[in-house]
């Protein structure tokens, strides 16, 4: 599905070169979900952005459902939900849904529907006529997953879509995201900060250290696909959340010397 | 001291107590229409009675009712002057100039490396002083209405781009990296993210333009021009000191360009509803 092997990056910046990704290896098998967790700084970003061909490698190959990155992008096989929402604040929430449908040709039948079934998967029915400006930050988070979802594409590419929210919120779109995993298939990848959140959610963790951006470990999870947010108080679910800050921790000490 | 000036005195402290009573009142929605508009009688019943009240030369100062008498008989010659300058000369060149700016803009953010041509040929260009050109295009596209066109378009065409190309520039970085996601096309993304975040911006040069526009037409007929036009009558009227004349042609200019402003402002609001600055 996706397939990173010794992918290195140096950014030029005006302060020397930037080795945002060192030497990283990865598989992702179709339905996974996957979750890249570190601090900031750690190559987070890059690694998605690479896999979405907004970023060219300087070293390494990287296959996305068996094509290079470029044409992976080309053949519309990924979604991506940003960082910030990045809505278009012109448009409603069903035109911002419907903007890759547009993008991509499809009849006006066609987007009708589709926008239609995604308003409901993520729950924003009622809501379409509203611009984003006059939603919360959770409901925008769900209408850009939504317009990720909107069109084919078997891979969701996610850069910390929750990162924003307060941990009630978070909770709540967790169970969601989980559930629309479940009833889509859809392969996923994840960025966050949060040990429980990645714990929760994944059935791969990717643990990463910065200075230079590496992966320190990868954690294939035990958890059943099905969970739910009780998951969080058993034993296998503290033990993984124990392997990752020891991860996290790892990552911090080689930064001394 | 006399009756009018004492008048003046009272009328002005008058005015001055009900604005701040007004000002202070809970009342929200009273005080935007009400303050402007009191403010506005206050100072022309002010004018009339200093003018009358202190023996104002009217070469120097016509009282309002002089300039208001004087325009309602001179309406036929302020219209022809009006359509002259105004529809002809500067609307024509406001048009043709914010256009060609934005169709050069457009072409400037396709093709990047027209920026480090146009651009500071646009800057030159701006610099030219009107004084100069306005002489030199009468002698080009003759005294009618075109060399005034011809002048406004020069003043406008520079803001016009600038602000056209930082409009384009300007655009939020993951909203392009989402279009690009979709592949989208060079003309998708234009249409579809580029043109509407750009919105702020165009609107900003088309107000700026505005101003200039009414300013370049009427000052470019100094310069000669057919006997017709607000800039002509200005200067031709200053000349035999009727100066209840030339206040006449202000209020039009005035009142004009407030109208012309107004309106586009009034568009910005439809278009760009989404942007912070129009949502208070
Ligand atoms: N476009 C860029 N130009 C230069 N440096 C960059 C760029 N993007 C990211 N970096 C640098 O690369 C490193 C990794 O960044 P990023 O992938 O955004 O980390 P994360 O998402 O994990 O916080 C950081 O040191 C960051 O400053
Ligand atoms: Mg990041």
């Amino acid at each position: 599905m996706i397939s990173v092997s010794n992918v290195n990056l140096t950014f030029e910046t005006n302060d020397g070169p930037v080795n945002a990704l060192r030497d990283v290896s990865l598989e992702v098998n179709e339905g996974d979900f996957v979750s890249f967790i570190g601090p900031s700084g750690c190559g987070k970003t890059t690694l998605l952005r690479v896999i979405a061909a907004l970023e060219t490698p300087t070293e390494g190959k990287v296959t996305v459902n068996n094509m290079i990155p470029d044409d992976a992008r080309k053949a519309r096989e990924y979604g991506y939900v940003f960082q910030a929402a990045g809505l278009y604040p012109w448009r409603t929430v069903s035109g911002n849904i419907k903007l890759p449908l547009e993008i991509m040709g499809y009849s006006a039948s066609e987007k009708e529907d589709r926008t239609r079934k995604v308003i409901d998967l993520v729950e924003l029915n009622g809501f379409e006529k509203k611009f984003p400006w006059q939603l919360s930050g959770g409901m925008q988070q769900r209408a850009s997953i939504a317009r990720a979802l909107a069109f084919d594409a078997n891979i969701l590419l996610m850069d910390e879509p929750f990162g924003a929210l307060d941990e009630i919120v978070r909770d709540r779109l967790n169970g969601e995201l989980l559930n629309l995993w479940g009833r889509t298939g859809k392969t996923i990848c994840f960025v966050t900060h949060s040990i429980p959140e990645a714990v929760f959610l994944s059935t791969k963790i990717v643990v990463m250290s910065p200075r230079p951006g590496r992966i320190t470990d990868i954690i294939e999870s035990p958890l059943p696909n099905n969970r739910d947010l009780d998951i969080r108080d058993s034993q296998e679910f503290i033990k993984i959340a124990q392997r990752v800050r020891e991860g996290l921790k790892a990552g911090q000490t080689e930064d001394v010397f | 001291m006399n009756i009018f000036l004492l008048l003046f005195f009272i009328i002005w402290l008058g005015g001055w107590w009900i604005n701040v009573r007004i000002s202070n009142s809970q009342n929200v929605q009273l005080p935007r229409f009400i303050v402007p508009s009191l403010f506005g009688i206050v100072v022309l019943l002010m004018w009339e009675l200093a003018v009358i009240g202190l023996q104002i030369n009217p070469i120097l100062l016509p009282a309002p009712s002089a300039i208001a008498l004087k325009f309602s008989r001179s309406l036929d010659i302020l219209w022809i002057d009006f359509v002259q300058t105004l529809v002809k000369g500067a609307l024509s060149g406001y048009i043709l100039g914010c256009s060609a700016a934005f169709l050069t803009a457009i072409a400037i953010d396709k093709f990047n490396f027209l920026k480090r041509g146009l651009l500071p040929l646009g800057n030159f260009i701006s610099a030219l002083p009107i004084v100069g050109m306005a002489p030199i295009f009468v002698m080009w596209f003759g005294f009618d209405w075109q060399s005034k066109c011809a002048i406004v378009v020069v003043m406008v065409y520079f803001p016009m781009l600038v602000n056209s190309v930082q409009g384009l520039e300007l655009v939020d970085p993951s909203r392009q990296d989402l279009m690009r996601t979709y592949s989208a096309s060079y003309t998708q993304t234009l249409i579809k993210l580029r043109l509407p975040s750009a919105m702020p911006f165009i609107f900003n040069g088309l107000k700026i333009c505005s101003t200039l526009a009414l300013i370049g037409a009427i000052v470019a007929e100094f310069f000669g021009s057919p006997i017709k036009g607000m800039g002509f009558r200005i200067s031709s009227e200053v000349g035999r000191f009727a100066l209840d004349m030339v206040w006449a042609e202000i209020f039009v200019a005035a009142v004009a360009g407030c109208l012309f402003y107004g309106l586009i402002a009034l568009t910005e609001k439809r278009i760009t509803f989404w942007h912070p600055s129009q949502q208070n």
